[in-house]
């Protein structure tokens, strides 16, 4: 199985490429990628020193322009393909049905997967997508089981790439409304979930509160690992109790389940992070490298070391396990 | 890893022009030797950025645009638009970008406040920037450039591996 690793920068992409990734995926430094947040992300110039430095190495490059078109602004999002098509982008991973159409039409050789995004999570959507876009891949959301991915992949005809380490989102990607809620501003339309221009941290005697918009997400006691500003993660206040209403702040890890998911017919393990810095891409990537590579007896002890840099310093296998209904 | 105190007590007695020459003196240098923080702090270079060392009786203001770093004396510090609280090894592993931000942040060792917008622009640009102090701080000794460079590097190995994984 090929392992995916996130770059939000220049010097993220060459930790992630020297620490093992067969694939590294960014994006523009614009609102065509869903982790469009200050600072981060490619310029043109940088895009094409990154696909050099990953050809170099025997890695290939995945962009992502996976944000929603806006009507009237088209071109932003078609100049962004015709880009990362002239560049010698490997795959661009789209969720905009308009922007596959695009990239079919006038690139028919160019490989288009679909991003998590796009939200395609059964089988009749999925292979819309292929027969009408010839998506080679597509990027499932994690709202799936292991076995529903297994019943999937025996109906579908494309390769298909699961998240296994990193943020996490319990939201169905690609139509989660939370943070538009809050802010107005949406990773689908904007590229940016809970935006920072939006978020407040204040210390409240010993509590660290944390605010997005005009909401109180959570109210950390000294002591209390933190996570992010989201709407899904916040602690509230529902009739007589308060907890975390969706989920708790906690990262996704699913390597304990890495050979059943080969086993359901995964071809690519994806790892979150856009956002991240380089010192957690290269730590990352370079264990998860070896946990692919490792038995599973081997896997638990490689991946612990990983908790520390995670949300709330503790991970969950999320939906794949689902016990709940 | 703290600062020991008998290391930050003299801090005190130091007069603040002189501590802010010597600041000055490595921080336009690295500025000059890595300019592309300018391109990716974009707007927010124009930012007033606070460094609080929690373990140090001064704190620093940072003003990219201007090129500029000043030193204060606690708790007298100007106002800024964002700044960041912790310990003075950890800031400068995120300076460096040896540690991440958010795996800090979420360790509670690190607190931010004021415009998050900027702070993260500037956490981002930093990460990128590849600064890497002792060889920074190295070439302004001149021939002694060498021997600077790898008594800053020993220095920052025996205290960072307690921060930060060993991933470079």
């Amino acid at each position: 199985m090929e392992l995916i690793c996130p770059a939000g920068t220049p010097a993220a992409f060459r930790e992630a490429v020297d620490a093992g990734a067969d694939a590294v995926y960014c994006g523009f430094r614009d609102e065509t990628n869903a982790r469009n947040f200050p600072g981060l992300n490619f310029s043109r110039d940088e895009l094409k020193a990154a696909i050099a430095y990953a050809r170099q190495h025997g890695a290939m490059t995945f962009v992502a322009i996976n944000t929603f078109m806006r009507a009237g602004r088209e071109k932003l999002w078609h100049e962004a393909v015709d880009d990362a098509v002239r560049l010698g982008a490997d795959a661009v991973i789209l969720a905009d049905f308009g922007l596959m159409a695009y990239t079919a039409e006038r690139y028919p050789d160019q490989r288009l997967h679909v991003s998590v995004q796009a939200s395609a999570a059964n089988a009749d959507a999925v292979n819309f997508l292929v027969e009408t876009f010839r998506a080679k891949r597509v990027v499932l959301p994690r709202i799936l089981t292991i076995p529903d991915i297994a019943r999937l992949a025996k109906q579908i005809r494309c390769e298909i790439e699961v998240f296994v380490f990193g943020g996490l989102c319990v939201m169905a990607e690609g139509r989660c409304s939370l943070s538009s809620y809050a802010t107005g501003k949406s990773p689908n339309m904007n590229g940016i979930c809970s935006p920072a221009s939006h978020v407040r941290y204040r210390e409240d005697g010993r509590e660290l509160v944390s605010e997005l918009g005009d909401y109180t997400i959570n109210r950390f006691p000294a002591g209390e690992a933190a996570g992010y500003p989201t709407l899904c993660k916040g602690r509230f206040n529902v009739a007589d109790e308060r907890g975390y209403a969706f989920e708790d702040p906690v990262s996704l890890d699913v390597m304990d389940h890495v050979d059943l998911l080969r086993e359901a017919g995964v071809s690519a393990l994806k790892i979150e992070g856009r956002q991240r810095g380089k010192a957690y891409v290269a730590e990352v990537v370079s264990v998860m490298r070896r946990a692919v590579a490792a038995n599973a007896a081997e896997r638990p002890a490689l991946i612990s070391r990983l908790r520390l840099l995670s949300e709330g310093q503790r991970t969950t296998s999320g939906a794949y396990e689902k016990r709940w209904r | 890893m703290t600062v020991p105190t008998a290391m930050a007590v003299p801090l005190r007695l130091i007069p603040i022009p002189a501590i802010e020459r010597a600041t000055r003196l490595v921080f336009s240098h690295v500025m000059a030797r890595h300019p592309g923080l300018f391109d990716r702090l974009g707007e927010h270079a124009a930012k007033r950025y606070g460094f609080i060392p929690s373990d140090l009786p001064v704190g620093f203001l940072v003003e990219p645009a201007k090129t500029r770093i000043s030193v204060h004396r606690k708790p007298n510090l100007p106002a800024t638009d964002a700044s960041v609280t912790g310990g003075f090894v950890l800031l400068l592993g995120l300076l460096e970008g040896r540690l991440d931000g958010d795996a800090v942040f979420f360790s509670r060792d690190l607190t931010v406040t004021g415009d998050m917008e900027a702070m993260l622009a500037l956490r981002n640009a930093l990460d990128d920037c590849n600064i890497d102090l002792p060889s920074d701080i190295g070439s302004l000794a001149g021939p002694f450039a060498p021997l600077i460079g790898r008594a800053a590097a020993e220095i920052r190995s025996r205290v960072l591996p307690r921060e930060a994984g060993q991933w470079n």
